[in-house]
């Protein structure tokens, strides 16, 4: 790369970590991007691509490390810093004033102004020129909330064109547009590089990435693994960067369920709008089955579905051989199902109240006796369960914003064991925690399983789902695209499908 | 003593941390040690505070809102708000009232408070199933039955005769009150429904986090509902007492209470964000406003402060609230 090196770094990371509590988001990053060119960014859920993209337009800030900005050292406190010096973020998710109009928004705070007053007309005039150089056409007057989501993000490009970002990071913009609105946004952004702006491109969808980056980079566990020209790359050669092999957890003993074990969840054509589509599988009493997948794949909305959190469309759903109509949570839950959500904090937890009542807070009704609640066998219970479990509290009356959040989501498994379940969906137990609760997390499950009760673990990271899992699906666009035996799904193949390459393509694991 | 190397990495998370305790200590505690503070001022000043007659008349005083505090209180931790509880009080009072002479006393007096029930769930189905803020909701509300009293009434005042409606305001047993006696009575009760129940939980389950009650299976709609029927309940039993105490039913004599009653919820320390509170807390909030409107005549000082005072009181009460969130 030395070679080229006329063209001078728009940005430069250096050696830039970044924590969330205990865990490492970004390691030692230190990466280029030139100016006038689209760089990639690529790696797993949870690799650190949507991390550095936020730290590069002032929404976090580094722990260590430098961002240097033609050829400037910055530090940036907030969006608006980044903005100064010409970098803007247009993110996952919208962000507008959906009651504005199209013309309001994109001006927003950079209205033409005369005497104090904002000059429409003028502003007009702006924006029509605007809409010109990119080829959007988009009507002025529009209310943005009535807009579709691919027009709400012609919006907010819109707007940072206004604000003369010279540094675009888009963050996975076409996860929700149609491939043919997906293909008139990479002619704008090939149109900005054009201009000599830089756009930094994080996506899942390699293919994209391919297609339109000039350099990409891979991240693993917050690493760079590697920056090449895309040139040089195929999906099969990036999805074997991003696995890397190393791994240094290790995980308890499979034993697998007996072949008679009878079958406890029964699902038959699930659907549910985009989001599930005739999903289907069955799950034994002993059975781990892991469910891998990228994040919108339907993974959570599947679990959320059969737990009777939200609606289905269509679909089946038999616990223990027998026909359940799961219309709310409380069906569910006298189903003998049990879920671990996805964010422990907003879905799980009442961090304001104890550990105690935290953990009794379902089964309330089974330790009252003439309406009054027995505090003493509660707290009774409450204690065995935090000992078996190894929940690190002051005490049981110890609010939960005072635990880690390794004991946190202990907690939340205590709730359930509270009366164990027949069937526990697991989605992303080890989200946020430490190596040592991670362990304590993986011996949890694997003994629940094997003390007969049937376990559906979903998870982003792949070496939990294929070490602990007995059986692997995989989901894609809401389908159910592979499935795999734990001893031989690989996690090429697991990826492979996850991504959609073509299994054509051979992978090269050297 | 090992740390001498590093010492910014040390102190740095442990200031914060001893700052966020204080706070939170401060906002559990402040209104016991405001409450005793202001006992032993008053008791100190003045001669006649400290006195069987004067004691007793604070708390005969503080019963009829302490009574609505109390269900508010219900609301407030289930992560609602009720302003609709003025209007109730005026309805109530003024349909026991007029039914006294069709029914007696003791069913006027359970019509008007089944009326409030009624309205509570009313409110809460509103506010759940109808998806409306239950700020604005609980206005409307508010509007709709003080308007349907007046309209009960052709807005004259119902005098009752009958001696007997007047028992529960003027009557006493072992030389307190029965308005007292209801009101301790009350928020006795409604403590053990909060925290020696399962009910209890779920309310403050529901306010507190209502994504994570609904996937542990408690059903937050009819949780909030129940609440607000508690809080009507309330409300039509503190409009009872005042119009049994005066012998009158009056349709708008509840207009002025609501924002008293929701400062004495909010003075005790029960967040406005739910999921946390108390029903001592409520008691002993309205209990340090006739406190401060009692030290007032006492001590002779010019009544129309007594605002001011109780207007800062709340802005800090409210202020603690917010900032011991932030620095949690």
């Amino acid at each position: 790369m030395d070679e080229t090196g006329t063209r001078p770094e728009h940005l430069e990371a250096r050696a830039i970590n970044k924590h969330f509590g205990g865990v490492h988001a970004l390691r030692d990053v230190s990466l280029a991007v030139e100016r006038g060119t689209i760089h990639g960014l690529v790696g797993e859920n949870g690799a650190g691509k949507s991390t550095f993209g936020k730290l590069v337009a002032g929404i976090y800030s580094p722990d260590s490390g430098e961002l240097v900005v033609d050829g400037r050292a910055v530090k940036f406190r907030s969006t608006r810093d980044a903005l100064l010096a010409g970098i803007t973020i247009v993110g996952q998710e919208r962000n507008v004033v959906p009651q504005r109009s199209v013309l309001d928004n994109v001006f927003l705070g950079r209205e033409s102004r005369s005497a104090g007053f904002v000059n429409k007309h003028s502003t007009k005039r702006r924006y029509e020129e605007l809409c010109e150089s990119v080829g959007f056409k988009l009507p002025p007057d529009a209310r943005v909330g009535w807009l579709r989501v691919s027009e709400q993000l012609q919006v907010e490009i819109l707007r940072a064109l206004v604000r003369d970002a010279r540094l675009l990071v888009l963050d996975e913009v076409t996860s929700a547009l149609t491939s043919e609105e997906s293909q008139r946004l990479f002619a704008v952004i090939n149109a900005l590089r054009a201009e000599g702006r830089t756009v930094i491109y994080i996506s899942h969808f390699l293919d994209e990435v391919l297609a339109l980056a000039d350099t990409v980079t891979v991240l693993r566990d917050g690493s760079v693994i590697r920056t090449g020209p895309a040139g040089q790359e195929t999906p099969t050669t990036l999805v074997n960067a991003m696995l890397g092999h190393a791994l240094e957890l290790t995980f308890p003993e499979k034993t697998p369920p007996p072949r008679e074990s009878p079958t406890v969840l029964s699902v038959r054509n699930l659907n549910r709008g985009r989001l599930v589509h005739n999903v289907s599988f069955e799950l034994k009493a002993g059975e781990i089955l892991g469910v891998a997948g990228l994040i919108g794949s339907g993974r959570t909305e599947t679990a959320r579905i059969i737990f009777g959190a939200d609606r289905r469309d269509s679909g089946e759903i038999e616990v223990a051989g027998r026909q359940v109509e799961l219309r709310r949570t409380w069906d569910a839950i006298n189903a003998g199902i049990a879920l671990l959500p996805e964010s422990r904090t907003a879905e799980g937890l009442f961090m304001r109240r104890s550990v105690i009542h935290n953990t009794s807070v379902v089964h309330t009704d089974a330790i009252s006796t003439m309406g009054l609640l027995q505090r003493r066998a509660e707290r009774q219970q409450v204690n065995e369960l935090v000992h078996a479990l190894d929940v690190r509290a002051s005490s049981p009356k110890a609010l939960m914003d005072t635990l880690s959040g390794g004991n946190q989501q202990k907690v939340l498994f205590a709730k359930w064991l509270f009366r164990p379940p027949r069937i526990l969906i697991a989605d992303e137990p080890t989200r946020g925690v430490d190596v040592g609760a991670k362990h304590a997390i993986y011996e949890l499950i694997v003994r629940l399983a094997h003390e007969g009760m049937g376990v559906l673990l979903i998870s982003s990271e792949l070496e939990e789902v294929l070490g602990l899992s007995h059986r692997v699906l995989v989901m894609r666009n809401g389908e159910v695209v592979a499935e795999f035996p734990g001893e031989k799904a690989t996690a090429e193949d697991v990826m492979r499908a996850a991504f959609g390459a073509s299994s054509s393509d051979e992978v090269d694991v050297a | 003593m090992t740390s001498i190397d590093n010492p910014q990495a040390e102190t740095r998370p442990a200031r914060k941390l001893t700052v966020g305790i204080r706070f939170s200590f401060l906002r559990d505690y402040a209104i016991i040690f405001t409450c005793v503070a202001l006992f032993l001022a008053l008791s100190l000043s003045s001669d006649s505070f400290f006195t069987k007659a004067n004691l007793l008349n604070i708390l005969d005083q503080s019963s009829a809102l302490g009574v609505i505090a109390c269900g508010g209180t219900v609301v407030f931790i289930a992560g609602g708000f009720d302003l609709s509880v003025g209007a109730v009080f005026g309805m109530a009072g003024v349909v026991a009232a007029m039914l006294d002479i069709h029914l007696g006393a003791g069913g006027a007096l359970l019509v008007g408070l089944l009326l409030g029930v009624g309205i509570g769930i009313l409110n809460g189905l509103v506010v759940t199933v109808g998806r409306i803020n239950a700020f604005m909701a609980t206005i409307g509300t508010n509007f709709v039955f003080m308007g349907l009293a007046l309209v009960l009434t052709g807005g004259y005042l119902i005098s009752v005769v009958n001696p007997s409606y007047s028992i529960l305001g003027r009557g006493e047993f072992i030389g307190v009150k029965y308005d007292i006696w209801v009101w301790a009575a009350f928020a006795l009760l409604l403590t053990i429904l909060l925290e020696f129940t399962s009910f209890g939980r779920y309310v403050f389950a529901s306010g507190g986090n209502p994504q994570a009650a609904y996937l542990s299976g408690i059903r937050v709609n009819l949780i909030r509902t129940i609440a607000f029927a508690i809080s009507g309940l309330s409300a039509a039993l503190g409009g009872i007492i005042v119009s049994s105490r005066v012998s009158t039913g009056q349709a708008d004599s509840g207009a002025s209470i609501m924002l008293t009653v929701i400062a004495a919820i909010v003075i005790g320390g029960t967040s406005i964000f739910g999921g946390e509170g108390a029903i001592w807390r409520a008691v002993l909030g309205i209990l340090l406003l006739t406190l401060i409107g009692n030290g007032f005549d006492l001590l002779n000082i010019n009544p129309l402060y007594q605002q001011v005072l109780q207007g800062l009181i709340i802005l800090f009460a409210v202020g603690l609230d917010a900032w011991t969130r932030r620095t949690a």
